[in-house]
């Protein structure tokens, strides 16, 4: 279940302009005008971009009047690398080894 | 340490039918702890430094550096388990926890196991660190891998 979220990050971020605008975003919000200003491609395919990103977690948007504001989501990343919940399924699936290997070794 | 910052632990305990000798053995000796663990140098003495090595994740080369804690045969074994290297400069090196094996003899005769992986912090769940420089390489690596199954 984490894999397949962690897919669909890792699969929004393939794209370098995508990635470049998550990183431009993680630095700070930016509306969509200036975006397209910045990487020189026309505001719909920007508009597509932000809403895969959107899709993946990994950006927040707002509305000021007619201007739409975009900014990274840091914790959208999580997914990727969430220690906690890797450990906690670790343990438990190496306990149940354990208990194997008990079971074969000798007294 | 790290008093202010407030951390989780994860416990799991089992019940097991054999005696704390004998459980003591599986957590100590090196190739029976890379039996049901991973590939290990483990030595249960205080202060050995050791690793881990575990299959690479996203984010982390799999290499756990440990150094152990406490040891009280058949009763406590403690170490410390360190996620990336010392020297790496990416979020994997921010894993600095404890891991604790605690048996309890049962009236059967077997033991009552538990561990306690501690020390992890909000940044451990979180991946603010991902916005450093780390992050970029790992994304790059893990692209091939999805776009492998895509085809597949």
């Amino acid at each position: 279940m984490a894999d397949a979220k962690a897919d669909a990050i890792f699969r929004a971020l393939a794209d370098p302009t995508r990635r470049a605008v998550f990183e431009r975003l993680a630095r700070r919000e930016h509306a969509v005008k200036d975006l397209t200003a910045r990487f020189d491609v026309s505001q719909a395919a920007i508009s597509q971009h932000l809403s895969a990103l959107r899709k993946a977690g990994l950006v927040a948007h707002r509305r000021e009047g007619r201007q739409a504001f975009y900014s990274a989501k840091r914790a959208g990343l999580r997914p990727l690398i969430d220690w906690i919940s890797h450990y906690q399924s670790f343990w438990k699936d190496h306990m149940q080894k354990l208990e194997t290997l008990l079971e074969e070794l000798e007294e | 340490m790290n008093t202010e910052q407030e951390t989780q632990s994860i416990v799991v305990a089992h019940e097991l039918p054999h005696p704390p000798e004998k459980v003591w053995r599986a957590l100590t000796e090196s190739k029976l702890v890379a039996a049901w663990l991973m590939p290990n140098d483990l030595r249960p003495v205080v202060g050995h430094r050791f690793t881990f090595r575990a299959q690479p994740i996203p984010g982390w080369d799999g290499v756990c550096h440990c150094e152990v804690l406490a040891v009280e045969p058949a009763r406590r074994l403690s170490y410390t388990w360190r996620g990336g290297s010392d020297d790496a400069t990416h979020y994997g090196s921010r894993l600095d926890t404890v891991v604790t094996w605690t048996l309890t003899p049962t009236s059967s005769g077997g033991t009552h196991l538990e561990l306690v992986h501690s020390g992890f912090t909000a940044k451990n769940a979180h991946a603010f660190d991902m916005m450093s420089k780390g992050w970029r390489s790992m994304v790059t690596s893990r692209i091939s891998d999805v776009i492998a199954k895509d085809d597949s």
